[in-house]
């Protein structure tokens, strides 16, 4: 509920416009009257990035940043969901795990680190590894939840009809569950992006994590900290909108509807 | 890799120091502050943002591109404003919880039935007595899960922040005993430390999402 | 209010001479709750004949849905038996089809593919030809491709129904179905269900609470009272199809249950 229900699309428009401009101009004049040498202005960020694209790094560092969370989510993806579905369609297993999973869930995948540096030395499959931890146990949890709150109706119905568990699993409780499972798989994927980005300002010596790190500390280059900031949440929030596209694919689009 | 063994004796080694103590104290005492900054600053301005649709359009790209940085990526920016120390690990958690706990209010908001809003209405209530007798409650149970989630949040970032930005706490432990010696059984006691400690404070969040008082929300899913 | 409708000791079977479809004996349900024994049914005798239309009436929490989910094989009866067709009913069976409030039409499907469920064994042509021959039987034609959430409740009841017929099962259970239907849209749909019932000849079992319901549709109501559920009465309609609702006979049938159920005829 909302205090307007209906706005025009200029309004669209023009709040969001207000508002970033009043943000950097509140940015840039707080530069100036702080007298700030270290803080960037946004004009120096601009520059800082213009820099970094026209050297080349950034097309490298943005390419090793996707490339690992793409592995790293996949792997999670490829064994967190069949897994996920497992435990949810069979309590009693679920009963046996999850107090494994509760405790490993609440560390940060950050905390892991060491590990995976001891385990892969400083590189690509550390962050990889790191990556595939901070997403796996968010997708198993959500595809336990969603399989465990498929109403009863939907599996007596398919029951009724006959069907095999394979098949009851396969043609009711996945379908039935699906939107909620793409939820967590959403969510998951945006924790491997802000994973990744941690994992390599510590564990490897590239990406965008590293850059901020780099930035920093050979020669305290502010202006390209914040520049690889901004360009952190602008990646991730197109993942994130691709991703959503996905939920409105019809067979899919059910669930979000209900919710509304 | 250190095995079970190992690491119980881990732990025993770490307790007699009282380093244990000192350092869980530590990491929870920087939650706490930090977790407790953006609880205040995010219930209000995400009820008025969640209401006033105008202040959610115009906050909303801005809102959208910060959300997806890793909060580790302010550490740089953390240590410039407020040195190694404390303070910039109760940044660092602020930035981490603030934002997912503003958007998950503003949505609360946005989801609150309008039933409710014109029955108040029909009450006469002013805006304010509106967000406080209506709006403010019928968001309870999903803010309850929201301050969960972002508690969760908010101890992962302290970990990842005391790898970084401060010398004390669990995070640190865990690098300190990896750079001074290579005590990887130390390394994964602190680690098995940090999982306990976070499933209790999980746990009494959810023991206040069960108390009575906010239960009406999660009865009606069911 | 003189009740004239026959006493009920007599009329446990079906009021034709047909062959006993379902048979329950001694049917008792007792529910654990909270570590007490909760008592939901008790000693349910009942025989429906083969294509007989049968009401199970009562307040809400009397135990009519538990029992009709027994006979579904969803629920296992903690004392007595249920038998279809001479055997005990050990599970739910593609045979017998449970339908559920429209709640139970699959979101995620397009009401081709509810209506289509249970027929994956078949070809895809004959798959279509029976889908097409139920989505014109219940009126859904030109829908095919819609999804549920595009249809108002009365069409998802529908979807539900011919789901349920396409497989072409010997018994229904329909569980309060047009509970959750506007009073026009449910007058409609209970024409539609009898000549469905009319042209199909399946044994149907059909819970309900609202007495006029029973009595415009079932050959015989069972009256049931609550905590624990009891048979209290069973009530045959003897009124044949198309029924009058404003005569005499009618009326005279339903005050008979409303005195049964201890509710005056004025309010």
């Amino acid at each position: 509920m909302n205090s307007l229900s209906g706005t025009n699309k200029l309004e669209r428009w023009l709040w969001p416009i207000l508002a970033t401009s009043l943000f950097l101009l509140l940015w840039r004049y707080s530069v100036t009257w702080s007298g700030t040498k270290v803080f960037p202005s946004p004009g120096e960020v601009e520059r800082g990035l213009a820099q970094l694209v026209q050297s080349g790094v950034l097309y490298h560092d943005i390419v090793d940043s996707l490339r690992r969370v793409a592995i790293g989510y996949l792997g999670a993806l490829c064994l967190g969901i069949p897994l996920g579905l497992l435990f949810g369609w069979y309590p009693s297993l679920n009963r046996i795990v999850n107090p494994v999973v509760q405790i490993l869930r609440p560390i940060s995948p950050i905390a892991w680190i060491p590990v995976a540096i001891l385990f892969f030395g400083v590189g690509d499959d550390a962050a990889i590894f790191l990556v595939f931890l901070g997403a796996f146990f968010p997708i198993v949890v959500s595809c336990v939840d969603s399989v465990a709150n498929v109403p009863l109706i939907y599996r007596r119905a398919g029951i009724n009809f006959g069907l095999t568990p394979p098949h009851l699993l396969a043609r009711v409780v996945f379908p039935a569950a699906l939107p909620q499972i793409l939820v967590g798989l959403r969510i998951a994927l945006g924790i491997g992006w802000l994973v990744v980005v941690a994992g390599e300002m510590i564990a490897v010596d590239s990406g965008l994590g590293f850059l901020i790190i780099d930035s920093r500390n050979s020669g305290k280059r502010y202006d390209l900290v914040v520049g690889a900031m901004l360009l952190i949440g602008v990646i991730g929030l197109i993942l994130d909108l691709l991703f959503r596209r996905l939920e409105t694919v019809k067979p899919v689009r059910w669930g979000f509807r209900n919710e509304s | 890799m250190p095995g079970p063994l190992k690491t119980v004796r881990g732990i025993a080694d770490l307790v007699p120091h009282g380093l244990i103590v000192k350092y869980v104290v530590a990491s929870v005492f920087r939650v706490t502050w930090g977790f407790f900054l953006a609880v205040l600053a995010a219930v209000p301005l995400g009820l008025a943002a969640g209401w006033y649709r105008r202040a959610e359009m115009a906050l909303n790209p801005i809102l959208q591109i910060l959300r997806p940085i890793s909060p580790l990526a302010w550490i740089p920016i953390a240590i410039l404003w407020f040195g190694v120390g404390d303070l910039a690990a109760v940044f660092l958690i602020f930035v981490g919880c603030f934002l997912p706990l503003l958007l998950a209010v503003i949505s609360a908001v946005q989801g609150v039935p309008a039933v409710y809003i014109n029955a108040g209405r029909n009450f006469g209530l002013s805006p304010i007595a509106l967000m406080r007798r209506i709006l403010f409650p019928a968001i309870v149970p999903r803010l309850m899960t929201g301050l969960r989630i972002t508690l969760g949040i908010a101890w992962l970032v302290v970990v990842a922040a005391e790898m970084i930005a401060v010398n004390s706490g669990l995070g640190f432990l865990i690098v300190d005993a990896r750079n001074a010696g290579n005590r990887y059984d130390l390394v994964v006691a602190g680690m098995v430390i940090i999982g306990v400690v976070g499933l209790l404070l999980d746990n009494a969040v959810h023991s206040l999402e069960r108390a009575s008082a906010f239960r009406w929300g999660f009865e009606e899913k069911a | 209010m003189s009740a004239s409708t026959r006493p009920t000791s007599a009329t446990q079977g079906p009021t034709r001479n047909v062959r006993i479809k379902l048979r329950t004996e001694n049917v008792s349900m007792i529910f654990q709750r909270e570590g007490k024994a909760l008592p939901v049914l008790e000693d349910i005798d009942l025989e429906v004949g083969d294509g007989e239309f049968v009401c199970l009436l009562g307040p809400s929490g009397c135990g009519k849905s538990t029992l009709l989910s027994a006979m579904a094989g969803f629920l296992t009866p903690t004392g007595g038996k249920i038998r279809i067709d001479g055997e005990i009913v050990r599970g739910p069976d593609p045979r017998r089809i449970f339908v559920f409030q429209e709640r139970g039409v699959f979101p995620w499907l397009t009401v081709e593919g509810n209506i289509g469920f249970g027929l994956s064994k078949l070809s895809r042509s004959e798959r279509a030809k029976r889908v097409s021959y139920y989505l014109q039987m219940v009126g859904l034609e030109g829908f095919e491709k819609s999804y549920p959430h595009e249809l108002s409740g009365g069409m998802k009841q529908r979807v539900e129904v011919a789901r349920a017929l396409a497989v072409n099962p010997d018994v229904m259970f329909l569980d309060e179905p047009f509970g959750a239907l506007d009073s026009i849209t449910r007058l409609i749909m209970r024409g539609e269900l009898l000549r469905i019932w009319q042209a199909e000849r399946k044994t149907i079992l059909f819970v309900t609470h609202d007495i006029d319901e029973a009595v415009q549709l079932a050959d015989r109501v069972v009256v049931m009272s609550a905590r624990p559920g009891r048979i209290q009465q069973i009530v045959p309609i003897d009124i044949s199809h198309p029924r009058d609702i404003s005569s005499p006979r009618y009326l005279e049938l339903r005050d008979g249950i409303l005195g049964q159920i201890g509710l005056a005829h004025r309010l």
